[in-house]
């Protein structure tokens, strides 16, 4: 019986998927479930939580703060996805040239930087682009007679340290999506093209990009949710959560602050409730704007 | 052969990857270590969280007194050191959920309002502090009080001094004894500036000491009686006006870091880069431990006034150390707690150890502790710190710390003091800004 039950056909599948049907419930739609619950609470954390309807929405929607933070987030989002799809790109099909003299060197070195702990790269950009003339970058900066730049008190000059950071840590991931892609592209192509006389950059446009495009797809929804989400960098790189006039603030970073430093647990789940429409807006449009989601011809 | 080394380096790297978080949380986190001071093996365990390593110092040295005087109630302290945000964030989850506290734990003044929301999960050690109640300086109890019950142990007065390096002053042709109000201190930091290049003092963007101290000496607070944030009043207005007109007469400028007690500041003002600072007491601790090279130059005065007569500093900062509702033996941990922070031998060792002025006032007069000539902050300042504690004794105003005022530190320490002294904009519309996103975030 049990061995009918476990050979199955029918059964199989479901008995593969649970591990991750189980871990996507406890860990994924049960915290979602309650963090909904709770935006719709006041939370102290300890002493209960009662109902108090649209009221953190309402906070929010005229909450100059939170405006700030989600201008941030998407405007690091968008930069980082000008920066980091077409140049990984761009590096990928370098690297993957057959010719290309010590490309494995330079595969592992741009992918280096990704295995660095975000704490200890902050920490060291943060240093880079201190305000003081000794500091790295203003040191440079010296050489060509610009005065010393305090990067880390302006928006535009907090986000050059911000996006420097994200495009030194994130390039040789994007660029190890994209030669896996690149893999998966025949020669024959290429070697065709050659033949009818089609030039390396008609190559690129035609070929390259067009058989790229699924993986492309899949970089830019992860660029988007990442850089929507993140946190981390901005908190290392103002050594704290709180950057002058907010300029370093995201949306996660408002998130911890309500939740975690003032104990507001029911405002920062609408926080985090907002952030999650967001992302699956942008992601949703994107998705079908590319056609993820038309049937496979 | 390409895919395997594809796959041999993923592994790889996300080993790597794993092992690069691991030991980023352990090494940005906790350090803790246990503190025997002699006792015995039936003695209790105390967990204490802080996020200064030199107050661990301090408990050893009490510890050990304790535990001579107390044989048969002997405790061992495990000390654990956090990040400041950190520990502050974690203790409040702990003891708001009931899980993980420690037994003893300190928080800064400025978190402090946020540990008495609703119903405190601290104990109240009325009946320990009583014995020291008479002999300690009443406001700093104030600090940690709620509804009648004192809930932490103050550390310090925390009077705010004027700080002057006199090898600047010296090269400039000032002296800085004569600087009383706030116009000799122009004069003063514009000969500075104009023989030397180096500034006089600092404009402070992230810390409200300087505004503080402004409003202070006009017996006005960053909130009215009823704890309601009034930061945009003409007072404060006045006191940053006078600050923005330093300013633009090159005496102070913004520092890296934005205000003194930060690391980047500490360089500066090694290097000699500033003349003056306004900080509470106990920046002589960051003195010695941060800028060396500054030993035998630093000379300590009151703070410049408005007019002359007003009061010449207020208690900035402080640290309160308080018991928590799940400790394992609440008395004997909220007895050692008094012991250790409010006993007179207490407050001897927290100038010794740690270069505070004390809240025993007692100890401010007793020279043979004072002036003790083998003393670090003794030998590395110019004049002797309680000559100049003792002169401005009785102007020593309180600033209050209320449930709005973690908020009111935020916004005027991230937004407005940046958008005055960084980008020029007016004082008074910045702190009109001000108010109105305080009210805002108070709602």
């Amino acid at each position: 019986m049990i061995g009918r039950f476990l050979y199955s056909q029918k059964v199989a599948p479901y008995v593969f998927v649970l591990p991750f049907v189980l871990v996507f419930l406890v860990f994924w739609i049960y915290p979602l479930a309650s963090a909904l619950e709770m935006s719709f609470q006041k939370t102290t954390l300890g002493q209960g939580a009662h109902w108090i309807g649209w009221d953190n929405y309402a906070k929010l929607a005229g909450d100059s703060v939170f405006r700030k933070a989600v201008a941030n987030s998407v405007v690091y989002m968008a930069l980082t996805l000008v920066i980091l799809i077409p140049f990984p790109m761009l590096f990928a099909v370098w690297i993957n040239n057959k010719s290309l003299w010590g490309r494995e060197f330079f595969k592992s070195s741009l992918f280096f930087p990704a295995l660095t702990s975000v704490v200890v790269a902050g920490t060291i950009f943060r240093l880079m682009f201190g305000e003081m003339q000794g500091s790295l970058i203003n040191s440079f900066l010296g050489l060509f007679g610009i005065g010393p730049v305090k990067f880390l008190k302006e928006q535009a000059t907090g986000f050059v340290a911000l996006l420097s950071l994200a495009t030194w840590r994130w390039t040789g991931v994007n660029i190890l999506y994209f030669l896996a892609g690149l893999k998966n592209i025949p020669d024959e192509y290429y070697e065709a093209a050659a033949i009818d006389g089609a030039s390396a950059f008609q190559r690129f446009t035609r070929i390259t990009m067009p058989l790229l495009k699924p993986t492309t797809i899949y970089v830019i929804t992860i660029s988007v949710y990442g850089g929507l989400a993140m946190f981390v960098e901005s908190m290392m790189l103002w050594n704290g959560n709180n950057s002058p006039k907010n300029i370093g603030l995201t949306i996660v970073g408002y998130l911890y602050r309500q939740g975690i430093e003032k104990n507001e647990l029911g405002y920062a789940a609408a926080v985090g409730i907002v952030l999650l429409v967001i992302t699956m807006a942008i992601n949703l449009v994107q998705l079908t704007l590319t056609g993820m989601f038309r049937k496979e011809d | 052969m390409n895919r395997k080394w594809l796959v041999g380096l993923l592994v790889v790297s996300l080993a790597l990857f794993a092992w690069g978080c691991g030991k980023s949380s352990s090494s940005s986190g906790a350090k803790s270590s246990v503190l025997e001071g002699g006792a015995g093996a039936n003695a209790t365990e105390l967990e204490y969280w802080t996020f200064v390593e030199l107050h661990g110092q301090h408990f050893q040295k009490m510890l050990e007194k304790w535990n001579a005087a107390h044989p048969d109630r002997q405790i061992k302290l495990k000390v654990t050191v956090m990040p400041y945000d950190d520990m502050h964030n974690k203790l409040s989850i702990a003891v708001q959920t009931g899980v993980g506290a420690p037994d003893i734990a300190d928080i800064e003044v400025g978190k402090f309002p946020d540990f008495l929301k609703g119903t405190p999960q601290l104990e109240p050690l009325n009946d320990v502090v009583e014995p020291y109640k008479d002999t300690i300086v009443k406001s700093r109890l104030d600090l940690y009080s709620k509804d009648g019950n004192i809930y932490g142990a103050p550390t310090h007065v925390g009077a705010a001094v004027a700080f002057y390096n006199t090898e600047i002053l010296k090269e400039a042709g000032v002296d800085y004894k004569s600087i009383v109000t706030w116009d000799d201190y122009k004069k003063a930091g514009q000969q500075v500036y104009e023989k030397t290049g180096k500034y006089m003092g600092t404009a402070d963007t992230s810390a409200l000491w300087q505004s503080s101290i402004m409003l202070a000496q006009q017996g006005k607070d960053f909130t009215d009686d009823a704890g309601n944030p009034v930061v945009n009043s003409p007072e404060l207005i006045k006191g940053l006006s006078i600050l923005k007109d330093l300013q633009k007469s090159n005496v102070i400028a913004t520092i890296a870091g934005g205000q003194p007690d930060t690391e980047e500041a500490y360089g500066e003002f090694n290097q000699g880069n500033y003349a003056s600072m306004m900080m509470p007491f106990w920046m002589m601790s960051r003195f010695i431990n941060y800028m060396p090279d500054l030993s035998g130059k630093i000379a300590i005065a009151p703070i410049p006034v408005i007019e002359k007569g007003m009061p010449r500093s207020y208690g900035g900062g402080g640290t309160g150390t308080v018991v928590t509702k799940t400790a394992k033996d609440v008395q004997l941990a909220k007895e050692f707690v008094a012991y250790a922070k409010l006993s007179l031998d207490a407050n001897i060792e927290i100038w010794n150890t740690l270069g505070f002025d004390p809240v025993n006032q007692d100890v401010w007069s007793m020279k043979d502790v004072t002036h003790n000539p083998d003393n670090k902050y003794v030998k590395y300042f110019i004049n002797n710190p309680f000559d100049v504690l003792n002169e401005i004794k009785d102007e020593i105003r309180l600033i209050k710390s209320t449930p709005a005022s973690p908020t009111i530190n935020n916004v005027l320490g991230t937004v407005t003091l940046n958008e005055i002294f960084e980008d020029g904009k007016d004082v008074t519309q910045a702190l009109n800004e001000a108010q109105k996103q305080i009210e805002e975030q108070l709602k």
